[in-house]
Protein backbone atom coordinates (compact mmCIF):
# COMPACT_ATOMS: atom_id res chain seq x y z
CA UNK A 1 0.00 0.00 0.00
CA UNK A 2 2.87 2.23 0.26
CA UNK A 3 5.07 4.61 -2.03
CA UNK A 4 8.04 5.34 -2.30
CA UNK A 5 9.86 7.30 -5.43
CA UNK A 6 12.78 8.59 -6.16
CA UNK A 7 14.43 11.05 -9.45
CA UNK A 8 18.29 11.37 -9.50
CA UNK A 9 19.12 14.64 -11.42
CA UNK A 10 22.19 16.75 -12.96
CA UNK A 11 23.44 17.00 -9.45
CA UNK A 12 20.67 16.00 -7.01
CA UNK A 13 18.46 13.86 -6.03
CA UNK A 14 14.61 14.11 -5.33
CA UNK A 15 12.53 11.33 -3.28
CA UNK A 16 9.54 10.97 -2.22
CA UNK A 17 7.42 9.19 0.61
CA UNK A 18 3.83 8.84 1.47
CA UNK A 19 2.97 9.71 4.83
CA UNK A 20 0.51 6.83 5.97
CA UNK A 21 1.04 4.98 8.46
CA UNK A 22 -1.65 1.67 8.14
CA UNK A 23 -3.01 -1.27 9.64
CA UNK A 24 -4.98 -3.43 8.00
CA UNK A 25 -8.05 -1.51 6.45
CA UNK A 26 -7.60 1.27 9.58
CA UNK A 27 -5.52 4.30 8.68
CA UNK A 28 -3.53 5.37 12.35
CA UNK A 29 -2.04 8.11 10.80
CA UNK A 30 -1.13 10.70 7.81
CA UNK A 31 1.82 12.07 8.85
CA UNK A 32 3.99 9.61 9.17
CA UNK A 33 8.44 9.91 8.66
CA UNK A 34 9.44 7.50 6.42
CA UNK A 35 12.71 9.42 5.67
CA UNK A 36 15.77 8.16 8.12
CA UNK A 37 18.66 10.34 7.86
CA UNK A 38 21.70 7.70 7.68
CA UNK A 39 24.40 10.92 7.13
CA UNK A 40 24.68 14.65 6.46
CA UNK A 41 24.67 13.46 2.97
CA UNK A 42 22.51 10.03 2.78
CA UNK A 43 19.15 9.40 2.96
CA UNK A 44 17.25 6.08 3.91
CA UNK A 45 13.86 5.56 2.54
CA UNK A 46 12.47 2.71 4.02
CA UNK A 47 8.37 0.65 4.24
CA UNK A 48 7.44 -2.49 4.49
CA UNK A 49 6.41 -4.67 7.76
CA UNK A 50 5.62 -1.47 10.47
CA UNK A 51 8.42 -2.23 13.23
CA UNK A 52 10.73 -3.65 11.04
CA UNK A 53 11.19 -0.70 9.04
CA UNK A 54 12.13 1.55 11.91
CA UNK A 55 13.96 -1.14 13.95
CA UNK A 56 16.70 -1.66 10.55
CA UNK A 57 16.72 1.85 9.66
CA UNK A 58 17.73 3.44 12.80
CA UNK A 59 20.28 -0.26 13.49
CA UNK A 60 21.67 0.79 10.03
CA UNK A 61 21.98 4.46 10.88
CA UNK A 62 23.52 3.85 13.91
CA UNK A 63 26.02 2.13 12.66
CA UNK A 64 27.23 4.43 10.04
CA UNK A 65 27.35 6.92 12.67
CA UNK A 66 29.40 4.87 14.56
CA UNK A 67 31.72 4.82 11.68
CA UNK A 68 31.97 7.95 11.16
CA UNK A 69 33.03 8.41 15.26
CA UNK A 70 35.15 5.58 14.94
CA UNK A 71 37.46 7.45 11.56
CA UNK A 72 36.45 10.85 11.43
CA UNK A 73 35.15 10.61 8.05
CA UNK A 74 31.68 9.11 6.46
CA UNK A 75 30.93 6.22 4.55
CA UNK A 76 30.53 6.82 0.75
CA UNK A 77 27.02 6.13 -0.22
CA UNK A 78 27.71 3.50 -2.38
CA UNK A 79 29.84 2.10 1.10
CA UNK A 80 26.85 2.59 3.04
CA UNK A 81 24.47 1.15 0.47
CA UNK A 82 26.35 -2.19 0.22
CA UNK A 83 26.90 -1.81 4.09
CA UNK A 84 22.86 -2.04 4.29
CA UNK A 85 22.56 -4.63 1.96
CA UNK A 86 25.39 -7.14 3.28
CA UNK A 87 23.31 -6.51 6.77
CA UNK A 88 19.99 -6.87 5.55
CA UNK A 89 21.12 -10.24 3.19
CA UNK A 90 22.60 -11.63 6.75
CA UNK A 91 19.52 -11.22 8.34
CA UNK A 92 17.54 -12.65 5.74
CA UNK A 93 19.61 -15.94 5.71
CA UNK A 94 18.99 -15.54 10.09
CA UNK A 95 15.57 -16.34 12.39
CA UNK A 96 14.94 -13.06 12.46
CA UNK A 97 14.78 -11.83 9.00
CA UNK A 98 13.20 -7.91 7.95
CA UNK A 99 10.80 -7.25 5.87
CA UNK A 100 11.61 -4.19 4.45
CA UNK A 101 11.78 -1.99 1.05
CA UNK A 102 14.20 0.63 0.82
CA UNK A 103 15.14 3.84 -1.29
CA UNK A 104 18.66 5.37 -0.49
CA UNK A 105 19.52 8.59 -2.10
CA UNK A 106 22.94 10.04 -1.55
CA UNK A 107 25.48 12.59 -2.71
CA UNK A 108 29.54 11.65 -2.98
CA UNK A 109 31.48 14.87 -3.24
CA UNK A 110 33.66 12.66 -6.09
CA UNK A 111 31.09 10.49 -7.85
CA UNK A 112 28.01 12.76 -7.25
CA UNK A 113 24.20 12.23 -6.82
CA UNK A 114 23.41 8.35 -7.06
CA UNK A 115 20.16 6.53 -5.89
CA UNK A 116 20.00 2.71 -4.97
CA UNK A 117 17.02 0.54 -5.00
CA UNK A 118 16.37 -2.37 -2.58
CA UNK A 119 14.17 -4.96 -1.88
CA UNK A 120 13.67 -7.14 1.53
CA UNK A 121 15.81 -9.95 -0.53
CA UNK A 122 18.31 -7.33 -0.44
CA UNK A 123 18.48 -6.90 -4.40
CA UNK A 124 20.48 -4.12 -4.28
CA UNK A 125 20.80 -1.47 -7.67
CA UNK A 126 22.46 1.67 -8.66
CA UNK A 127 19.59 3.15 -10.81
CA UNK A 128 18.33 7.08 -12.23
CA UNK A 129 15.19 6.25 -11.05
CA UNK A 130 13.22 3.94 -8.69
CA UNK A 131 10.01 3.63 -6.95
CA UNK A 132 8.75 0.65 -4.38
CA UNK A 133 5.15 -0.41 -3.81
CA UNK A 134 1.97 -0.96 -5.73
CA UNK A 135 2.47 2.80 -6.98
CA UNK A 136 5.21 1.42 -8.65
CA UNK A 137 3.58 -0.01 -11.10
CA UNK A 138 1.79 3.19 -12.37
CA UNK A 139 4.30 4.94 -12.14
CA UNK A 140 7.45 3.13 -14.14
CA UNK A 141 5.74 3.94 -17.05
CA UNK A 142 5.16 7.81 -16.32
CA UNK A 143 8.79 8.08 -15.65
CA UNK A 144 10.52 6.05 -18.44
CA UNK A 145 8.83 8.08 -21.12
CA UNK A 146 9.64 11.41 -19.10
CA UNK A 147 12.92 10.92 -18.05
CA UNK A 148 16.00 11.82 -19.04
CA UNK A 149 19.86 12.28 -18.24
CA UNK A 150 20.68 15.90 -16.58
CA UNK A 151 17.18 16.48 -14.78
CA UNK A 152 17.03 20.12 -13.85
CA UNK A 153 15.33 20.21 -10.46
CA UNK A 154 12.09 22.11 -11.86
CA UNK A 155 11.79 19.20 -14.64
CA UNK A 156 12.25 16.60 -11.94
CA UNK A 157 9.58 18.10 -9.62
CA UNK A 158 7.37 18.37 -13.07
CA UNK A 159 7.72 14.09 -13.32
CA UNK A 160 7.39 13.80 -9.50
CA UNK A 161 4.18 15.66 -9.65
CA UNK A 162 2.93 14.12 -12.47
CA UNK A 163 3.49 10.30 -11.16
CA UNK A 164 1.83 11.18 -7.63
CA UNK A 165 -1.19 12.28 -9.87
CA UNK A 166 -0.81 8.90 -12.00
CA UNK A 167 -1.26 7.37 -8.63
CA UNK A 168 -3.96 9.21 -7.39
CA UNK A 169 -6.03 8.57 -10.85
CA UNK A 170 -5.65 4.84 -10.86
CA UNK A 171 -4.55 2.89 -7.95
CA UNK A 172 -7.48 2.33 -5.76
CA UNK A 173 -5.93 2.85 -2.00
CA UNK A 174 -5.57 6.70 -1.19
CA UNK A 175 -2.65 8.83 -0.40
CA UNK A 176 -3.24 12.04 0.36
CA UNK A 177 -0.05 13.59 0.68
CA UNK A 178 3.70 12.86 0.53
CA UNK A 179 7.01 14.18 1.78
CA UNK A 180 9.52 15.49 -0.50
CA UNK A 181 13.46 16.05 -0.54
CA UNK A 182 16.53 16.67 -2.44
CA UNK A 183 19.86 15.69 -1.59
CA UNK A 184 22.71 17.55 -3.60
CA UNK A 185 26.62 18.76 -2.41
CA UNK A 186 25.01 20.75 0.34
CA UNK A 187 22.93 17.80 2.23
CA UNK A 188 19.34 16.87 3.03
CA UNK A 189 16.73 19.49 2.28
CA UNK A 190 13.26 19.36 2.78
CA UNK A 191 10.89 20.77 0.28
CA UNK A 192 6.87 21.34 0.85
CA UNK A 193 4.60 18.19 1.22
CA UNK A 194 3.09 17.23 -2.00
CA UNK A 195 -0.34 16.69 -2.49
CA UNK A 196 -1.44 15.14 -5.62
CA UNK A 197 -4.26 16.76 -7.97
CA UNK A 198 -7.86 14.96 -6.83
CA UNK A 199 -8.80 12.30 -9.78
CA UNK A 200 -12.39 14.18 -9.99
CA UNK B 1 39.02 -31.82 24.20
CA UNK B 2 37.21 -31.15 27.12
CA UNK B 3 33.52 -29.84 27.12
CA UNK B 4 31.40 -27.61 29.51
CA UNK B 5 28.27 -26.15 29.93
CA UNK B 6 28.36 -22.85 31.61
CA UNK B 7 31.25 -20.69 32.13
CA UNK B 8 31.57 -21.47 35.89
CA UNK B 9 33.72 -24.53 36.39
CA UNK B 10 31.32 -27.62 36.28
CA UNK B 11 31.24 -29.54 39.51
CA UNK B 12 32.32 -32.91 37.65
CA UNK B 13 35.26 -31.11 36.55
CA UNK B 14 36.46 -30.91 40.22
CA UNK B 15 35.70 -34.33 40.98
CA UNK B 16 37.53 -35.47 38.00
CA UNK B 17 40.48 -33.53 39.01
CA UNK B 18 40.58 -34.79 42.85
CA UNK B 19 40.54 -37.99 41.14
CA UNK B 20 43.57 -37.73 39.07
CA UNK B 21 45.12 -33.93 39.93
CA UNK B 22 47.04 -33.95 36.10
CA UNK B 23 44.77 -31.76 34.45
CA UNK B 24 46.71 -33.26 31.04
CA UNK B 25 45.26 -36.50 32.21
CA UNK B 26 41.79 -35.32 32.14
CA UNK B 27 42.83 -33.56 28.81
CA UNK B 28 44.13 -36.77 27.23
CA UNK B 29 40.57 -39.31 28.38
CA UNK B 30 38.03 -36.15 27.46
CA UNK B 31 37.92 -35.71 23.63
CA UNK B 32 34.09 -35.68 23.07
CA UNK B 33 32.71 -32.62 21.15
CA UNK B 34 29.38 -33.08 24.09
CA UNK B 35 29.65 -32.39 27.53
CA UNK B 36 31.18 -34.47 29.04
CA UNK B 37 28.95 -35.13 32.43
CA UNK B 38 25.87 -35.10 31.03
CA UNK B 39 26.56 -36.21 27.36
CA UNK B 40 24.15 -33.45 25.76
CA UNK B 41 24.34 -31.72 22.80
CA UNK B 42 23.59 -28.17 23.94
CA UNK B 43 26.33 -25.13 22.78
CA UNK B 44 29.40 -26.13 24.86
CA UNK B 45 32.67 -23.88 26.03
CA UNK B 46 35.82 -25.68 25.66
CA UNK B 47 37.89 -26.08 28.25
CA UNK B 48 40.83 -24.05 26.71
CA UNK B 49 38.55 -20.83 26.95
CA UNK B 50 38.50 -21.42 30.79
CA UNK B 51 41.68 -22.03 32.39
CA UNK B 52 44.13 -19.54 32.92
CA UNK B 53 45.78 -20.86 35.77
CA UNK B 54 49.06 -21.96 34.29
CA UNK B 55 50.04 -19.58 31.86
CA UNK B 56 48.47 -16.02 33.09
CA UNK B 57 52.37 -14.58 33.78
CA UNK B 58 53.80 -13.91 30.97
CA UNK B 59 53.18 -10.39 30.15
CA UNK B 60 52.50 -8.77 33.49
CA UNK B 61 54.49 -4.95 34.81
CA UNK B 62 57.93 -5.46 36.35
CA UNK B 63 57.87 -3.80 39.45
CA UNK B 64 59.58 -0.47 37.75
CA UNK B 65 56.43 -0.44 35.45
CA UNK B 66 57.95 -1.73 32.04
CA UNK B 67 56.85 -4.60 30.20
CA UNK B 68 59.52 -7.04 29.71
CA UNK B 69 58.26 -9.17 26.97
CA UNK B 70 57.15 -6.59 24.74
CA UNK B 71 60.86 -4.86 25.34
CA UNK B 72 61.99 -7.73 24.53
CA UNK B 73 60.24 -8.22 21.25
CA UNK B 74 61.18 -4.61 20.08
CA UNK B 75 64.84 -6.20 20.77
CA UNK B 76 64.20 -8.96 18.40
CA UNK B 77 63.14 -6.11 15.66
CA UNK B 78 66.59 -3.99 16.34
CA UNK B 79 68.92 -7.18 14.80
CA UNK B 80 66.36 -8.05 11.84
CA UNK B 81 66.60 -6.94 8.26
CA UNK B 82 66.01 -3.49 8.21
CA UNK B 83 62.84 -1.91 6.11
CA UNK B 84 62.39 1.69 5.11
CA UNK B 85 59.57 3.69 3.96
CA UNK B 86 59.89 7.25 2.22
CA UNK B 87 56.63 9.20 1.33
CA UNK B 88 57.00 11.49 -1.96
CA UNK B 89 54.53 13.55 -3.36
CA UNK B 90 53.41 10.99 -6.34
CA UNK B 91 53.97 7.91 -4.55
CA UNK B 92 55.60 5.98 -1.71
CA UNK B 93 58.32 3.11 -1.62
CA UNK B 94 59.42 0.80 0.32
CA UNK B 95 62.66 -0.96 0.42
CA UNK B 96 63.75 -3.78 2.39
CA UNK B 97 67.18 -5.83 3.21
CA UNK B 98 67.02 -8.68 2.08
CA UNK B 99 69.06 -11.11 4.03
CA UNK B 100 68.27 -15.02 3.02
CA UNK B 101 70.84 -14.97 0.12
CA UNK B 102 72.42 -18.26 -0.01
CA UNK B 103 73.46 -19.80 -3.16
CA UNK B 104 71.77 -22.94 -2.82
CA UNK B 105 68.05 -21.36 -1.55
CA UNK B 106 65.55 -22.05 -4.38
CA UNK B 107 63.90 -18.78 -5.67
CA UNK B 108 60.43 -19.36 -5.78
CA UNK B 109 59.30 -16.14 -4.90
CA UNK B 110 60.75 -13.07 -6.01
CA UNK B 111 59.85 -11.03 -3.13
CA UNK B 112 60.22 -12.31 0.38
CA UNK B 113 59.49 -9.27 2.39
CA UNK B 114 57.16 -6.98 0.62
CA UNK B 115 53.64 -7.85 0.70
CA UNK B 116 50.54 -7.19 -1.40
CA UNK B 117 47.53 -6.91 0.77
CA UNK B 118 44.84 -5.73 -1.32
CA UNK B 119 44.70 -3.22 -4.15
CA UNK B 120 45.61 -0.69 -2.96
CA UNK B 121 48.14 -1.21 -0.13
CA UNK B 122 51.31 -2.85 0.44
CA UNK B 123 53.88 -3.67 3.46
CA UNK B 124 57.41 -4.58 4.44
CA UNK B 125 58.35 -6.43 7.23
CA UNK B 126 61.05 -6.53 10.03
CA UNK B 127 61.32 -9.41 12.77
CA UNK B 128 60.53 -12.95 13.29
CA UNK B 129 59.32 -14.65 9.87
CA UNK B 130 57.43 -16.55 10.30
CA UNK B 131 55.16 -14.34 13.32
CA UNK B 132 54.88 -12.10 10.17
CA UNK B 133 53.44 -14.63 7.84
CA UNK B 134 50.76 -14.92 10.25
CA UNK B 135 50.21 -10.84 10.90
CA UNK B 136 50.20 -10.56 7.04
CA UNK B 137 47.78 -13.52 6.21
CA UNK B 138 45.33 -11.24 8.86
CA UNK B 139 46.13 -7.99 7.30
CA UNK B 140 44.71 -9.88 4.31
CA UNK B 141 41.70 -10.93 6.25
CA UNK B 142 41.13 -7.62 7.14
CA UNK B 143 41.32 -6.25 4.05
CA UNK B 144 38.96 -8.82 2.31
CA UNK B 145 36.41 -8.81 5.34
CA UNK B 146 36.05 -4.86 4.72
CA UNK B 147 35.75 -5.45 1.07
CA UNK B 148 33.09 -7.63 1.18
CA UNK B 149 31.09 -5.56 3.51
CA UNK B 150 31.39 -2.22 1.67
CA UNK B 151 32.43 -2.77 -1.64
CA UNK B 152 35.33 -0.69 -1.11
CA UNK B 153 39.11 -1.07 -0.41
CA UNK B 154 39.52 -0.72 3.36
CA UNK B 155 40.80 2.83 3.96
CA UNK B 156 44.75 2.58 5.15
CA UNK B 157 44.75 3.70 8.47
CA UNK B 158 41.99 1.25 9.37
CA UNK B 159 44.05 -1.70 8.03
CA UNK B 160 46.60 -1.01 10.23
CA UNK B 161 44.20 0.04 13.16
CA UNK B 162 42.36 -3.20 13.61
CA UNK B 163 45.75 -5.59 12.81
CA UNK B 164 47.11 -3.42 16.15
CA UNK B 165 44.14 -3.90 18.13
CA UNK B 166 45.27 -8.24 17.15
CA UNK B 167 49.10 -7.11 18.03
CA UNK B 168 48.00 -4.88 21.54
CA UNK B 169 45.86 -8.33 22.83
CA UNK B 170 48.70 -10.29 22.42
CA UNK B 171 51.09 -8.18 25.37
CA UNK B 172 48.11 -8.27 27.31
CA UNK B 173 46.21 -11.65 27.64
CA UNK B 174 47.47 -14.46 29.70
CA UNK B 175 49.90 -17.18 27.55
CA UNK B 176 50.60 -15.09 24.82
CA UNK B 177 54.32 -13.83 23.61
CA UNK B 178 53.52 -11.06 21.67
CA UNK B 179 53.89 -10.40 17.70
CA UNK B 180 57.96 -9.77 17.46
CA UNK B 181 57.04 -7.78 14.03
CA UNK B 182 57.33 -4.40 13.28
CA UNK B 183 55.43 -3.21 10.04
CA UNK B 184 55.48 -0.76 7.29
CA UNK B 185 52.84 -0.27 5.63
CA UNK B 186 52.11 1.97 2.38
CA UNK B 187 48.99 2.66 0.73
CA UNK B 188 46.55 5.06 -1.32
CA UNK B 189 42.72 5.81 -0.04
CA UNK B 190 40.49 8.61 -1.59
CA UNK B 191 40.90 10.02 2.29
CA UNK B 192 44.33 10.70 3.05
CA UNK B 193 45.29 9.96 -0.38
CA UNK B 194 49.43 8.47 -0.46
CA UNK B 195 50.40 7.38 3.27
CA UNK B 196 53.42 5.73 4.81
CA UNK B 197 52.64 3.83 8.47
CA UNK B 198 54.84 1.96 11.05
CA UNK B 199 53.43 -0.35 13.78
CA UNK B 200 55.40 -1.89 16.78
CA UNK B 201 54.99 -5.11 18.86
CA UNK B 202 53.33 -2.96 21.29
CA UNK B 203 50.47 -2.40 19.10
CA UNK B 204 51.47 1.33 18.75
CA UNK B 205 51.27 2.84 15.20
CA UNK B 206 51.54 6.58 13.58
CA UNK B 207 52.00 8.10 10.12
CA UNK B 208 55.27 8.70 8.76
CA UNK B 209 56.47 11.01 5.65
CA UNK B 210 59.72 8.74 5.87
CA UNK B 211 61.25 6.04 8.62
CA UNK B 212 63.24 3.25 9.08
CA UNK B 213 62.36 -0.31 11.27
CA UNK B 214 65.26 -3.13 11.75
CA UNK B 215 68.84 -3.66 12.52
CA UNK B 216 70.68 0.20 12.65
CA UNK B 217 67.35 2.15 11.98
CA UNK B 218 68.34 4.53 14.27
CA UNK B 219 71.16 5.71 12.09
CA UNK B 220 68.90 5.40 9.10
CA UNK B 221 65.94 7.38 10.76
CA UNK B 222 68.54 10.24 11.47
CA UNK B 223 69.90 10.60 8.16
CA UNK B 224 66.64 10.52 6.64
CA UNK B 225 65.47 13.46 8.97
CA UNK B 226 68.43 15.40 7.60
CA UNK B 227 68.10 14.49 3.79
CA UNK B 228 64.23 14.52 3.41
CA UNK B 229 62.65 17.53 1.88
CA UNK B 230 59.29 18.07 2.76
CA UNK B 231 56.67 18.28 -0.30
CA UNK B 232 59.47 18.71 -2.84
CA UNK B 233 60.51 15.07 -2.65
CA UNK B 234 59.32 13.20 -6.03
CA UNK B 235 59.35 9.20 -5.85
CA UNK B 236 62.49 9.79 -8.04
CA UNK B 237 64.27 11.26 -5.40
CA UNK B 238 62.94 9.03 -2.92
CA UNK B 239 64.02 6.30 -4.58
CA UNK B 240 67.95 7.79 -5.09
CA UNK B 241 67.41 8.15 -1.18
CA UNK B 242 66.66 5.05 -0.28
CA UNK B 243 68.95 3.80 -1.69
CA UNK B 244 71.48 6.17 -0.23
CA UNK B 245 71.00 5.70 3.20
CA UNK B 246 70.52 1.88 2.99
CA UNK B 247 73.61 2.21 1.40
CA UNK B 248 74.93 3.87 4.33
CA UNK B 249 73.68 2.33 7.32
CA UNK B 250 73.64 -1.30 6.48
CA UNK B 251 76.96 -3.30 7.53
CA UNK B 252 78.08 -4.54 4.43
CA UNK B 253 80.67 -2.98 2.06
CA UNK B 254 78.41 -3.02 -0.89
CA UNK B 255 74.98 -3.22 -2.04
CA UNK B 256 73.76 -5.38 -4.59
CA UNK B 257 70.32 -5.95 -5.76
CA UNK B 258 69.91 -9.17 -4.39
CA UNK B 259 70.48 -8.15 -0.98
CA UNK B 260 68.33 -4.87 -1.61
CA UNK B 261 64.41 -5.06 -2.76
CA UNK B 262 62.63 -2.00 -3.30
CA UNK B 263 58.62 -1.68 -3.98
CA UNK B 264 56.86 1.23 -4.97
CA UNK B 265 53.20 2.35 -5.06
CA UNK B 266 51.59 4.92 -7.17
CA UNK B 267 48.66 6.25 -9.11
CA UNK B 268 47.80 6.07 -12.46
CA UNK B 269 44.64 6.23 -14.60
CA UNK B 270 42.63 6.42 -11.22
CA UNK B 271 43.48 2.94 -10.05
CA UNK B 272 47.00 2.16 -7.65
CA UNK B 273 49.70 0.52 -8.95
CA UNK B 274 51.65 -1.49 -6.74
CA UNK B 275 55.36 -2.34 -8.27
CA UNK B 276 58.29 -4.69 -6.76
CA UNK B 277 61.11 -3.17 -8.85
CA UNK B 278 63.12 -5.92 -10.88
CA UNK B 279 66.66 -6.71 -10.60
CA UNK B 280 68.00 -3.96 -12.99
CA UNK B 281 66.35 -1.70 -11.78
CA UNK B 282 67.70 -1.68 -8.26
CA UNK B 283 71.13 -1.92 -9.92
CA UNK B 284 70.38 0.99 -11.74
CA UNK B 285 69.68 3.51 -8.77
CA UNK B 286 72.57 1.66 -6.74
CA UNK B 287 75.21 2.78 -9.88
CA UNK B 288 73.85 6.18 -9.78
CA UNK B 289 74.46 6.26 -5.98
CA UNK B 290 77.97 4.88 -6.20
CA UNK B 291 78.68 7.29 -9.39
CA UNK B 292 77.74 10.37 -7.13
CA UNK B 293 79.82 9.14 -3.98
CA UNK B 294 83.13 8.45 -6.33
CA UNK B 295 82.19 12.49 -7.75
CA UNK B 296 81.98 13.80 -4.29
CA UNK B 297 85.25 12.35 -3.06
CA UNK B 298 87.28 12.82 -6.04
CA UNK B 299 86.12 16.81 -5.40
CA UNK B 300 86.90 15.91 -2.08
CA UNK B 301 90.36 14.75 -2.21
CA UNK B 302 91.02 17.37 -4.99
CA UNK B 303 90.06 20.48 -2.36
CA UNK B 304 92.40 18.67 -0.07
CA UNK B 305 95.03 19.02 -3.13
CA UNK B 306 94.52 22.35 -3.48
CA UNK B 307 94.83 23.15 0.46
Amino acid sequence: MEFLIGIQGADFVLVAADMTAARSVFLLKHDQDKMFKLSDKLLMLCVGESGDTVQFAEYIQKNIQLYKIRNGYELSPKAAANFTRKNLADFLRSRTPYMVNMLMAGHDDQDGPSLFYMDYLAALQQVPYAAHGYGSFFTMSVIDRLYKRGLTREEAQGILQKCLDEVQRRFIINLPMFQVRIIDKDGVHDLPNLRPKPAV
Amino acid sequence: MLYFHCTTVHPHYFLQENWNSDPRFIFLICHADLCCCCYSHRPVIPLSKMSRRYDSRTTIFSPEGRLYQVEYAMEAIGHAGTSLGILASDGVLLAAERRNTHKLLDEVVFSDKIYKLNDDMACSVSGITSDANVLTNELRVIAQRHLLQYQESIPCEQLVSILCDTKQFYTQAGGKRPFGVSILYMGWDKHYGFQLYQSDPSGNYGGWKATCIGNNSAAAVSMLKQEYKEGETKLTDALALAVKVLSKTLDMTKVTPEKLEIATLTRENNKTKIRILPADEVQKYITEFEAETAKAEAEKKKKEEKK
